[in-house]
């Protein structure tokens, strides 16, 4: 994974010194709280309900056991004694003092982490396909694109003052598992017909209370031009995006409202213009980057386990395991371990400073010092030998992270809705935990198959609810939360918006309903058909129908 | 209003009249009356234009050559248009002064100075609060950015440097 060089460690460091003086000018009165804002957001600082909420990036979701050993204990310092990892593959910390937040961002610097700009309307945290680098259908490795976009999008002097947040996401993969549909900005890395590797830009995806699927805008850019484009994009966008309302200012409004066409158009005679050479960085400096993420030295295995095989013919719950979490590597004798975030009545995507420490060890000592977040809240070991998985699964057991359901119904996606958030129309944690629960019978999940549910607390849609198969989106109606729920949406190559299938429904109903849409498909699934297939093919109306007979509204 | 470099304080020598009618060796003009006020300059005054944000770097560009000094207003200091029309007007060779102009705040001075401009133009209450001494040390909070700009040191160079060092 990458490493600081002497550059990157100091800018970190003048950074954290650069919050310590605004704190205080803020405090001596210098600045106004509304000046402050900006500075503190960009800084990671973010107002909750009922304290600051500190955000700390991983850029595209790669951590060393040494870093997250680092958050372990500041987890147990300054906050309860547990982090909570985000939809974009963020550490979120939810009760730190203001005035120990210099002193976290130190700590940070120590293992070569920050917060910058993981809040405030600039270009935040870069995600990237967490199987990045072992996923047999990838072109190129992201990994060092997505670097390479960090350290370009950092204190850009240009876009720090954007008319709102601005996410970009890379795959280098066939199979988009970093949902680039749903940014700001969407790179896919790809081949064109002379075998040369560039990108595919997609611009103006989005959630929130417009949700988009981003459209392209150039189908091959030649990888050297990246940053110039990138940097015309944003220049369009910083000029000429909606400013005069901010629910109208992510750049997807400006797509929609001029068209990709135009959009294009605009973007390519600004990128035209500019100064490439000025903006890129020399092909010295992209090997440098690049050489990071070179494979590592992997042995040199057989493909069949025998060790792997005997466990999984011994023990039925690692079996279990072992064929829902694992992730195909392209290395013979490896696998990718998921570790679920999503324990049966776990708040999605939290975890202990204790389990934090566990993690890192196995990770130190069966996967390369080194693991990943990933978009759906959980933890990937990336290199660990298939002999190894069984030691590696019952460490787990004994913390707690063994949970067989990585992609399965109860791998719920949720924000934090009202239990911390101060946009909060209702609860999310609670009905991902419902869900859980009802559907937590191994065997009837397994049957279930592949199935992602997404719950947000509001409008705002960081759970992402628009792209899950079964969309739980909570609202508030007369003083009752009330729950809407969609179908069919997906968060991959195929990316599309789920559709509403009626009105609200209450908390207390929230796990029946899901009931009643789960029985349709297993009633009417052909043989190897997923969740998300049959309702292609089914359409809206049998789930429908379910879903309106039992909730007595009138259609 | 008062005005700022990169230096600390500095005193402001143009004289604003926007229609561009002033007898005056400096006349910052309104963006309206440019053309007039270039067409009608036998006087030997130097001309400066000041404009919204919301003004195309394109708008300026026949009348690059003739003018010394753009400023350009910031509404608000969440703003940033100003910082792209700044690299625009100085990508498209407008070698005189660039002026930000409006409520920004001194973190921001370090990115206007990247983006190419050279001075602030800050209203009254601002400047209270934010003295200069907190301008010109906020200027130099980070020594090296990724960015190549007009700005600090940048990166990409200074490792294209070492790289070149080394061999
Ligand atoms: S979706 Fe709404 S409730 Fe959930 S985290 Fe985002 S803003 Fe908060």
């Amino acid at each position: 994974m990458y490493r600081y060089d002497e550059f990157d460690a100091r800018l970190v460091r003048e950074r954290v010194a650069q919050f310590r003086d605004q704190v205080a000018r803020r405090l001596d009165g210098s600045l106004s709280e509304d000046e402050f804002k900006p500075l503190r957001l960009k800084n990671g600082v973010y107002l909750q309900l009922h304290a600051y909420m500190l955000r700390i990036a991983v850029p595209y979701g790669t951590l060393s056991s040494r870093q997250l050993r680092q958050l372990a204990l500041i987890g147990e310092k300054y906050d309860r004694g547990y982090g909570h990892f985000t939809t974009r593959t963020n550490m979120q910390f939810n009760w730190p003092r203001l005035r120990d937040v210099p002193e976290i961002l130190d700590l940070l610097a120590d293992v070569e982490m920050h917060c910058i700009q993981t809040s405030g309307n600039c270009i935040r945290n870069v995600t990237a396909d967490h199987f990045a680098g072992i996923a047999a259908d990838e072109i190129e490795d992201p990994r060092p694109t997505a670097e390479l976009i960090r350290q370009w999008s950092s204190l850009h002097p240009e876009f720090d003052y954007l008319p709102r947040k601005f996410k970009i996401a890379v795959t280098g993969a066939e199979h988009d598992r970093a949902v680039v549909r749903a940014h700001d900005i969407g790179l896919r890395i790809l081949r064109n017909a002379k075998g040369e590797i560039g990108y595919e830009v997609m611009v103006g995806g989005g959630l929130g209370r417009t949700p988009m699927i981003a459209k392209t805008i150039r189908s091959f850019l030649p990888k050297a031009d990246l940053l110039a484009y990138l940097e015309a994009v944003l220049r369009v966008y910083n000029l000429e995006g909606r400013r005069d309302n901010k629910y109208k200012a992510r750049v997807k409004i400006m797509v929609h409202e001029i068209g990709a066409e135009e959009f294009a158009r605009r973007v390519e005679a600004e990128f035209a213009r500019l100064d490439g050479p000025a903006i890129a960085a020399d092909p010295e400096e992209v090997a440098r980057i690049a050489a990071y993420f070179a494979s590592p030295a992997y042995e040199t295995l057989p493909a069949r386990a025998s060790g792997f095989e005997a466990a999984k013919a011994e023990n039925r719950a690692f079996a279990t395991w072992a064929s829902v979490n694992l992730f195909t590597h392209k290395v013979p004798g490896y696998a990718a371990a998921v570790i679920s975030l999503k324990g049966i009545g776990d708040a999605p995507g939290d975890i202990t400073s204790a389990q934090m420490r566990v993690v890192a060890d196995l990770a130190e000592t069966y996967s390369l010092d080194e693991l990943r977040i990933t978009h759906a809240q959980n933890i990937v070991l990336p290199y660990v030998k298939k002999d190894d998985l069984f030691v590696v699964s019952q460490t787990l057991v004994e913390v707690g992270l063994a949970t067989a359901n990585a992609g399965l119904i109860t791998d719920i996606i949720a924000c934090p809705g009202l239990d911390y958030c101060s946009l909060a129309t209702a609860r999310s944690i609670p009905i991902a935990q419902a869900l859980a629960h009802r559907f937590a019978d191994e065997k009837r999940q397994l049957e279930i198959g592949e199935l992602n549910i997404k719950i947000s607390g509001c409008i705002n849609a960081c759970g992402h609810h628009h792209v899950g198969h079964i969309g739980i989106l909570g609202l508030e109606k007369s003083g009752q939360e009330s729950y809407q729920i969609t179908l069919g949406g997906d968060a991959t190559e195929t990316a599309a918006i789920g559709e509403i299938l009626g009105p609200g429904v209450p908390a207390d109903d929230v796990p029946d309903a899901i009931e009643r849409i789960v029985s349709v498909y297993l009633a009417q699934r052909t043989s190897g058909e997923t969740f998300i297939e049959a309702v292609r093919r089914l359409g809206l109306a049998p789930f429908k129908a379910a879903f309106l007979e039992k909730t007595h509204a009138p259609a | 209003m008062p005005l700022l470099d990169r230096n600390g304080s500095k005193l402001d020598d143009w004289t604003i009249s926007e229609d561009g009618t002033a007898d005056a060796p400096r006349i910052l003009v309104a963006f309206e009356h440019l053309k007039d006020a270039l067409a009608g300059n036998g006087r030997g005054r130097r001309i400066g234009v000041a404009i919204a944000n919301t003004v195309k770097a394109d708008a300026l560009a026949p009348f690059l050559n003739d003018i010394d000094l753009v400023s350009i207003a910031f509404p608000a200091y969440g703003d940033g248009r100003g910082f792209s029309i700044a690299k625009q007007l100085r990508h498209a060779g407008f070698k005189g002064t660039l002026r930000a102009a409006g409520p920004l705040i001194a973190d921001q001075f370090a990115y206007a100075l990247a983006c190419g401009f050279d001075e602030i133009d800050l209203p009254q209450a601002q400047a209270a609060r934010q003295p200069v001494e907190q301008w010109v040390h906020a200027a130099a909070s980070i020594s090296n950015t990724y960015q190549r700009g007009f700005g600090a040191e940048n990166i990409l160079d200074a490792r294209h440097a070492a790289r070149l060092a080394r061999k």
